[in-house]
């Protein structure tokens, strides 16, 4: 008899989504077997880095225990929810250990918490020959960058989180694994699928494909977004894995947004590179031969998905520290808006260089004129436009530097043409720029790692 | 080369949804009606979608068929230059891209 289908949901696409979604989310659907949360992105490493440097106790997503107390009377009412979540970021111990002082306090000790590493890999970067980890994109060698890298994380797949789980966790935190691959170890550990199976877990990593940017599911970020239903309400997917490895994803009742065949399609090809070889650390995945299908309002049936042996490498996303950079933005209204703030945008440069300040790289933008996609054609309106958004950004080496554009910008309220308004959010911020190295690593020098996490001593 | 001899925007027989990929993008470009595929598929070629991103930089198209999705995906390389937090574009992760190409006109 075929088993009951695994109820998996996501209720956070990154770091900074919506803080409520988790408990919402399970309030909602008290039948969730597991509960996917996505802390992790380049940037946020990065951040994660410097955290640790300051104190190494640190350099995870604190926001996720936070989480944990938000989910506590859930728990205490007989949620089975299990969560897998990739929040434990440079530090999972650390943040496994938080997790465990937290429940303990809230009286949840049952819940046993795991923590799953090995995905960071800094040391064997900077100790490595210049042969390897080159930059995919430009083939530039790791001696660029190497005394400047921050951070160097692989992709790693299921396999930590499926022994956890076996191993009985309720909670697990890792590093950087593969987004889908949180959705696809529930499902492996839950139907005891072969590491062979590739056609299963193909299944199962599009599931998670579906669910891992949250909203985006339900019509988020879709094409048609303005004809969402309620969009102020728009749920968070959730996928109903089967045993053979087809899933339907679907939102709570009475939630706003969409789960159709259109949204359904567009999150499926999202950040997809060549559909018939999707690359995720368990599988080569084939998206060609998906069928989908409408089962009922915000039900949609994915079937057909194949799966290929994977590859002998994981993908690598290593940040190296590359600088400072500021983007100061200004409103201008009135006739030859666009032209005005260009000028104004020019003249701001023009004024540091006058002081000895030539940046490496800056950009005038106006938005409104199609600035995004500038240079495209698409319809110009820009000399027509009233009001435009002037956008001025500036990255260099020397952090002082930086510093002296931010305070350049205010003088334009008064030396500026008429029209200029909106300076109220005072000067911009410097930030550090994280360059981004894309590598790959064979799998064999990594070792994927999980520890349950004991309460510690009183 | 245009089926139809009537010039229309892509939006009007297409959605669309685009992301990041370091520092290239994917735009996968979708037809409303499955009839309207062969004719994305006639039209909507590699040339055309580089000559519309041209100025963006991008180095080169791919495109892969998904018919079973009645989806072209367009692999645009080079696209966000910078990649990662260097880029000091407004759209550094190419979030605009696929509103963007369904103002191409066919």
């Amino acid at each position: 008899m075929a088993r009951a289908p695994l109820l998996v949901g996501n209720a956070q696409a990154f770091w900074g989504d919506d803080p409520d979604a988790p408990a919402r989310l399970v309030r909602q659907r008290p039948d969730l077997d597991f509960l996917t949360l996505d802390y992790l992105a380049e940037v946020s490493l990065s951040i994660m880095a410097i955290q640790r440097e300051k104190n190494p106790t640190c350099g995870y997503a604190r926001d996720f225990v936070e989480v944990l107390r938000s989910l506590a009377s859930s728990w205490r009412d007989g949620s089975r929810v299990k969560i897998i979540s990739n929040a434990g970021g440079l530090n999972p111990v650390a943040c496994g250990h938080a997790c465990v002082a937290a429940l303990a306090e809230l009286g949840l000790g049952r819940l046993k918490v795991a923590a799953v590493y090995g995905d960071d890999i800094l040391p064997i970067i900077k100790n490595s020959s210049d042969e390897r980890y080159a930059n995919w994109e430009t083939g530039a060698p790791i001696s660029t960058v190497r005394d400047r890298l921050t951070t160097a994380n692989a992709y790693l797949g299921v396999d930590g989180v499926v022994s956890a789980l076996r191993a009985g966790a309720d909670i697990v935190v890792t590093g950087r694994v593969a987004d889908a691959s949180l959705t696809a170890a529930a499902a492996i550990a839950h139907f005891d699928w072969e590491p062979t199976d590739y056609n299963r877990i193909a299944g199962a990593t599009v599931a998670g494909h579906m669910i891992e940017c949250g909203t985006q599911a339900c019509g988020g970020f879709s094409t048609d977004w303005l004809e969402l239903p309620h969009s102020a309400e728009i749920g968070f997917p959730v996928v109903e894995i089967l045993e053979d490895g087809s899933c339907i994803v679907t939102k709570p009742h009475l939630t706003g947004g969409s789960v159709n065949l259109r949204t359904v399609k567009e999150q499926l090809l999202y950040e997809i590179g060549d559909p018939g070889n999707y690359i995720s650390p368990d599988a080569t995945v084939s998206l060609l031969g998906i069928r989908l299908d409408q089962l009922a309002q915000d039900r949609v049936l994915i079937e057909g998905a194949t799966g290929r042996p994977p590859t002998s490498q994981y993908k690598v996303s290593a940040t190296y520290r590359d600088g400072y950079k500021a983007h100061a933005i200004i409103t201008i209204f009135g006739r030859h808006a666009v032209l005005k703030a260009r000028k104004c945008g020019e003249n701001i440069l023009h004024q540091l260089e006058q002081v000895g300040i030539k940046f490496e790289r800056s950009l005038v933008e106006c938005l409104g004129s199609g600035a995004s996609v500038c240079g495209v054609e698409i319809p110009d309106h820009s000399a027509d436009l009233l009001e435009t958004v002037l956008r001025v950004s500036v990255a260099d080496p020397r952090r002082d530097a930086v510093e002296r554009f931010s305070r350049q910008i205010a003088p334009l309220v008064t030396a500026g043409p008429q029209g200029v308004t909106d300076y109220s959010a005072g000067r911009p911020k410097v930030q550090a720029v994280f360059g981004y190295w894309p590598t790959l690593v064979d799998k064999n020098l990594v070792q994927q790692e999980f520890e349950m996490i004991a309460a510690e001593a009183a | 080369m245009k089926k139809s001899g009537i010039k229309i925007r892509l939006g009007e027989i297409a959605y669309a949804r685009s992301g990041d990929k370091g520092s290239s993008a994917n735009v996968a470009v979708f037809a409303r009606k499955a009839e309207d595929y062969e004719r994305l598929r006639q039209q909507l070629t590699e040339d055309v979608v580089k000559k519309f991103f041209d100025p963006l930089g991008v180095r080169k198209v791919t495109r892969y068929e998904a018919r079973n999705l009645d989806a072209l995906n367009f692999l645009l390389e080079g696209i966000l230059g910078e990649g990662g937090s260097r880029s000091l574009r407004i759209d550094a992760q190419g979030k605009t891209l696929g509103q963007a190409i369904l103002e191409l006109t066919l």
